[in-house]
C-alpha cells in the first residue's frame, strides 16, 4: 500500500496503490500533501489504477486534496477509476468538482 | 434446502481491522454466488459501518466490534455491525448526507448514504451510552452459477 509521485513542472500525479479505507487513507493523504503543499501543482492527478477497493474515506481523501488545491487555484483530476470506485465517486457528488479521466496505459503495457 | 447459515466475528476497534471485517463478510457471502457488483456493494457498506463503530462509537478508546452475517432467506443477506460505544443521540441527523462529527479526520459524512445506496435496507438502533447496532440487508439476484450451468439440479 502506498503512493508513488510523478512530477512535471506544473503537474503532480499520485499513483495510489492498495485499498482506500479509513485506515489506509491517512498515510496516503500525508504522503500527497507533503509534496503538494511545497509544489502547489496546477494539476493534481490522483491515479486509481492500483486501487481495488475504496469506501467513503476515499471521498474524504479526494475532497481534502480538492480543498487544498483550491488554495493555489489548482485542479484535481481523478484518473482510472474502476467501476465500483466510480460508483462511490458519483454518489458523493465530487464528480462535479474534479475531472474524471481514463488513460490508455493498460493497453500500452499489455498490447 | 438445509438450515440457514450464519457467522459471528468480533475484534478490537483498531482501524487495521476494517479490511478484515469486510473480507470476512465477503468470504461468507461468496458461498451464495453473489455477482461481483453485489459483493463489492456489500464490502463497501460493511466497511462504512465498521469505520463508524471505530471512529465514532469508540472514539478515542478501543472496544469490541461485533459482526454477524446471516443468510435470512435463500437470496437475502443480513449483516449486523454492533458496538458498545457512545451511541448516537440523533440518528436522523447522523444519517444526513455530508453530516459528520469528525471533519478533522476528513470524514466526508457519507457513510450512511453509501450504506443506503449499496444495500436494500439499513436499520440503525442506538442509545447514547450503550452503543449502536447497524443492520444491513442485501438481496442477491438469483442466478445460476457458471459452475453449475447445464447440470441437473
Amino acid at each position: 500500500m502506498g503512493v508513488r509521485l510523478l512530477l512535471t513542472e506544473s503537474s503532480m500525479t499520485a499513483r495510489l496503490s492498495g485499498e482506500i479505507d479509513h485506515h489506509g487513507a491517512r498515510e496516503m493523504r500525508e504522503e500527497i500533501d507533503r509534496t503538494a503543499e511545497k509544489m502547489r501543482p496546477k494539476t493534481l492527478r490522483l491515479d486509481f489504477t492500483s486501487v481495488p477497493f475504496m469506501d467513503s474515506s476515499g471521498i474524504g481523501l479526494i475532497l481534502g486534496r480538492y480543498k487544498k488545491a483550491q488554495l493555489w487555484h489548482g485542479e484535481v483530476v481523478l484518473q482510472n477509476l474502476s467501476e465500483p470506485l466510480e460508483k462511490v465517486v458519483r454518489l458523493s457528488g465530487v464528480a462535479g468538482l474534479c475531472r474524471i479521466e481514463k488513460t490508455q496505459e493498460e493497453e500500452e503495457e499489455n498490447p | 434446502m438445509k438450515g440457514k447459515n450464519e457467522m459471528t466475528a468480533s475484534f478490537p476497534s483498531l482501524s487495521q481491522n476494517e479490511a478484515l471485517a469486510r473480507s470476512v463478510v465477503a468470504v461468507f457471502v461468496s458461498q451464495l454466488n453473489p455477482t461481483v457488483s453485489e459483493l463489492s456493494d456489500l464490502r463497501t457498506a460493511v466497511s462504512e459501518a465498521v469505520t463508524n463503530a471505530i471512529v465514532h462509537g469508540y472514539r478515542g478508546t478501543v472496544g469490541t466490534v461485533y459482526i454477524t452475517v446471516r443468510q435470512v432467506e435463500e437470496h437475502v443477506i443480513q449483516v449486523k455491525i454492533r458496538d458498545k460505544g457512545v451511541g448516537i443521540a440523533d440518528i436522523e441527523k447522523a444519517m444526513e448526507p455530508l453530516y459528520t462529527t469528525a471533519p478533522e479526520e476528513e470524514r466526508a459524512g457519507l457513510g450512511f448514504a453509501v450504506m443506503q445506496s449499496f444495500c436494500d435496507e439499513v436499520k440503525v438502533r442506538s442509545r447514547p451510552g450503550s452503543g449502536t447496532t447497524v443492520t444491513l440487508i442485501k438481496k442477491l439476484q438469483p442466478h445460476v452459477p457458471a459452475s453449475q450451468a447445464g447440470k441437473g439440479a
